[in-house]
């Protein structure tokens, strides 16, 4: 047979280690997810496994636009054929819905339900640093004191001379194989000698910052569902989140309020819940005061963030209002969401809700910011709305 | 991996050809190669080595690879159909995985080389698609990545609906010009126009072909090759986009249509190799292991290499148990089944009642919206079931029926609705796909609820009435 001489009877082994295509096939499907996460930020944002993360550094994230499209059946309307242990009788449930459906191995197209969505692997800080790009603390102003500097330092230059720990290896190996190859031998890494070190240097980087502090005020009252905190609170972690990355030195002061307000550290703010009334101009005087003893507007840029459901004791909204324009006078920005019901999405209140009335009777209103949110969704573009780039002096 | 075990391999591996040809087997010669997890992964992911990039293959191959790091799955061996094929072996495989899986490769390779499906197969399809991977990053470099990756995106959606049986159509029908050119037979000269001068011009009108798509060869199953040669839109590197997907399709689609019979045919072989081989105990307990492994039901699930291992099991049983046959029938009957199957014809001819009961096969389906429920045991209905849900590779069956609907070179496709119904949320997108193929406005025409719906979309919106 001519077949067998042509069997090789060794087997073989190649050197594979310049293959690198899956690599970089990998690198542009990570493209489109990144891509994807762009487009889709808005959910992302509010997804709880990332509000949740408790310092994980990866979350998964489901993410719609990776499917690959085809032509398929209808998983769940499509009759599919299984193998039992030998006792299964026709009425027996083999699984339910929604807890991971019996797969089927046959042909590509059985190999998802309905449902079905790719999840992507997302680092948080990517995340933040794709959110964060445009946002910004709108209306800063140079304030007379205190404009303390942040302080970098840029490693920028390349010496002869220098601290060890700051050795540049790579460069150092360079120089070593150069010195050989002008010996006349071979371009080869061999006895380091003293001309070959090369060392990292660095200059100070001195930018100036002006002082600014965040007064972030939420709302605890027993209106305030678990919908309702879950959004306050997807808000101020990447509110926190992104003032904490951008500037060096924000301070953010936490007040927690229903019908009295009280300031709070950083962990009882978001893991408290509270029951009660709400008095929202509480808040504004403990603000107030706040500003007054601590944080003089000559001083610092003052930036009060309020989350509420509205719902306040009506008595108090006259109060309300006059504290509201206080604050805004004082303050470089007032900003203000309002959450609605879940899911409620055309859904306005007319009246008696403090957003509409704010609306209507402040005297301020160009550094003020009224946001409503009804839906997880709305709470990217409420960051974008505090946070975009106004007042930029040219 | 050390000398010795090398040497020890290919020991195995002069044993296992011989036993393999001891028993009929008559595979094309066989390539086999150790290499690392990384690589093994790679030509998992791509199914062929040196294929075109696109993201789709990067996501499978990370999702693979993946899962081996994690421990959770890991490919024991990679076969490539072509001649010679190549078998991969994984570095860290086991002496008795290794042999197991050279034994299950010679099977596979036998089926490649002997099963009807496969009689049109490119068997240098390596070279081709490297071939094809040259020309795909050249547009890439001319057209730009992102232009090359949409257009892919579109035309991979649809990949799947070629007609196998190509080849055995009628001949396209030609121009009355191609005709006589034919006839003339003559090798084409530089200066034949020569010929020409002082003949009056011919009227290119009448005899140059119709712009417009023709509708004598419709509805057509191939939608690739369709909209490859009638897309009032694709520019000529686009068309050869979709020919070089379309023709590595061709090649799959066999190895899609008999996945089951491919897949019991090599585990057949590989545990008759094996117990050939006078292996040491500690080796033979290990081979047992694994083979169960590999055959054996997971339950709720169809398991290809269980279902065809038993369904030629029972074949050889029932044939050498025949009347007048006697031992030796079933060896032939079995050689005879590798030839001319598919899984489909597989299926409806050798499932029989008592395999039915032995593999608790049943149908079963949602219930309430809530419930997954065993509807059916008797064995026909379960049989056929498993039958209709095979055909067309598992694929819907998609035509198209019109090129030029209304009178607008508006693309009409129709789905061959036979009682399971299309996932319209998926087929909207693959129309935005299609039209992105196309060009103009693309209509599907199917059954939801057991009524005809057509969905539609203009570029801009979908429409559905």
């Amino acid at each position: 047979m001519s077949n067998e001489s042509n069997i090789s009877g060794a087997v073989q082994r190649n050197d594979w280690s310049l293959q690198r295509k899956g690599i970089i096939d990998q690198e542009r499907h990570k493209e489109r997810v990144k891509e994807a996460i762009r487009k889709n930020l808005g959910s992302i944002v509010s997804n709880e496994a990332i509000i949740l993360s408790d310092g994980r550094r990866t979350v998964k994230v489901p993410i719609r636009s990776l499917d690959e499209y085809k032509f398929r059946f209808d998983h769940r309307k499509r009759k599919h054929v299984g193998t039992g242990d030998g006792k299964t009788k026709v009425g027996d449930v083999i699984a339910r819905e929604g807890q991971g459906q019996p797969g089927q191995g046959q042909g590509p197209a059985g190999q998802g339900g309905g449902a079905e969505y790719y999840e992507a692997e997302v680092n948080i800080d990517e995340i933040a640093a794709l959110i964060f790009e445009d946002l910004q603390l709108p209306f800063l102003e140079e304030k007379a004191k205190k404009a303390i500097p942040a302080k970098t330092t840029r490693f920028n230059e390349i010496r002869r001379t220098g601290v060890f720990s700051n050795l540049d290896k790579r460069r150092m190996i360079m120089e070593n194989i150069k010195r050989h190859a002008r010996a006349g031998g071979s371009a080869r890494f061999g006895q380091v000698r003293k001309e070959d070190l090369r060392f990292k240097s660095w200059e100070d980087d001195n930018r100036y910052e002006s002082n600014a502090v965040v007064l972030a005020l939420m709302d605890v009252s027993g209106s305030m569902g678990e919908f309702k905190k879950y959004i306050a609170r997807s808000f101020f972690f990447w509110m926190v989140r992104f003032l904490r990355t951008k500037y060096d030195n924000v301070e953010i002061v936490f007040i927690s309020h229903h019908t009295e307000a009280r300031e709070v550290t950083e962990e009882q703010f978001f893991t408290q819940g509270e029951s009660g009334g709400t008095v929202v101009s509480s808040a504004y005087q403990l603000a107030l005061e706040v500003i007054r003893e601590r944080f003089r507007p000559a001083d610092w840029n003052v930036y009060p963030f309020h989350f509420s459901d509205g719902d306040n004791y009506y008595s108090d909204n006259e109060e309300a209002v006059r504290l509201a324009d206080e604050l805004i006078r004082t303050c470089n920005l007032f900003g203000y969401g309002e959450i609605g019901e879940e899911g409620g999405g055309g859904y306005r209140r007319s009246s008696g809700a403090l957003l509409s009335i704010f609306n209507d009777r402040l005297k301020q209103k160009d550094r003020f910011i009224g946001v409503r949110i009804d839906d997880k969704e709305d709470v990217y573009p409420a960051l974008k709305q505090f946070f975009g780039r106004r007042g930029v002096e040219a | 991996m050390e000398d010795r075990e090398i040497k020890d391999l290919e020991k195995a591996l002069e044993q296992i050809w011989e036993v393999a040809r001891g028993f009929g087997l008559d595979p094309y010669p066989v390539r086999f190669e150790l290499v690392p997890a990384t690589v093994m992964y790679e030509i998992g992911s791509y199914a062929l080595p040196g294929r075109y990039s696109h993201w789709t293959f990067g996501k499978a191959y990370h999702r693979m690879k993946t899962m081996y790091d994690f421990g959770l799955s890991k490919i024991y061996e990679v076969v490539i159909n072509t001649n010679p094929s190549y078998g991969f072996l994984m570095e860290t495989n086991s002496p008795v995985q290794n042999k197991l899986v050279i034994a299950h490769v010679l099977g596979h390779v036998d089926f490649f080389k002997n099963n009807a499906y496969f009689s049109r197969t490119n068997r240098r399809m390596v070279e081709t698609v490297s071939a094809h991977s040259g020309r795909m990053s050249e547009y890439e470099f001319r057209h730009g990545r992102k232009t090359v990756e949409r257009l892919l995106d579109a035309v991979l959606s649809v990949e799947e609906h070629i007609d196998p049986n190509f080849f055995i159509r009628r001949e396209e029908p030609t121009s009355p010009r191609e005709d006589a050119l034919r006839k003339a037979a003559k090798p084409p000269g530089r200066y034949d126009d020569l010929w020409d001068i002082g003949k009056p011009a011919e009227s290119a009108s009448p005899a140059a072909e119709d712009e417009r798509p023709r509708g004598d060869r419709l509805p057509e199953k191939d939608l690739l090759y369709y909209i490859m040669r009638n897309s009032p839109s694709l520019e000529d590197w686009q068309r050869d986009v979709m020919a070089m997907v379309r023709e590595e399709m061709e090649y799959f689609v066999p190895q899609m249509q008999t996945k089951i019979l491919n897949e019991g045919w090599a585990s057949f072989w590989h545990a008759r190799i094996m117990r050939e081989l006078d292996l040491p105990d500690d080796e033979l307990l290990e081979f047992a292991d694994l083979h169960s492994g590999v055959v054996s039901p997971h339950k709720g699930q169809l398991n290809p290499y269980y279902l065809g291992y038993k369904i030629l099991e029972d074949i050889e049983r029932r044939w050498d148990s025949a009347e007048g046959a006697g031992p030796g029938g079933g060896r032939a009957k079995l050689f005879e089944v590798r030839e001319v199957e598919n899984d489909v014809s597989f299926l409806r001819n050798y499932l029989t009642e008592g395999l039915c009961e032995e593999l608790d096969l049943y149908v079963y389906e949602l219930v309430d919206e809530e419930e997954w429920t065993v509807t059916e045991k008797r064995w026909q209905k379960v049989r056929d079931q498993l039958v209709s849900n095979m055909t067309n590779f598992g694929f819907p069956y998609i035509v198209v029926a019109d090129g030029d609907y209304n009178r607008n070179r508006e693309l009409y496709l129709k789905h061959q609705y036979e009682g399971a119904e299309l996932d319209t949320a998926y087929a909207r997108k693959v129309l935005e796909h299609v039209h992105t193929l196309w060009g103009r406005p693309v209509h599907l025409e199917t059954v939801v609820d057991d009524d005809a719906v057509r969905l539609h979309y203009n570029g801009e919106e979908h429409e559905e009435d």
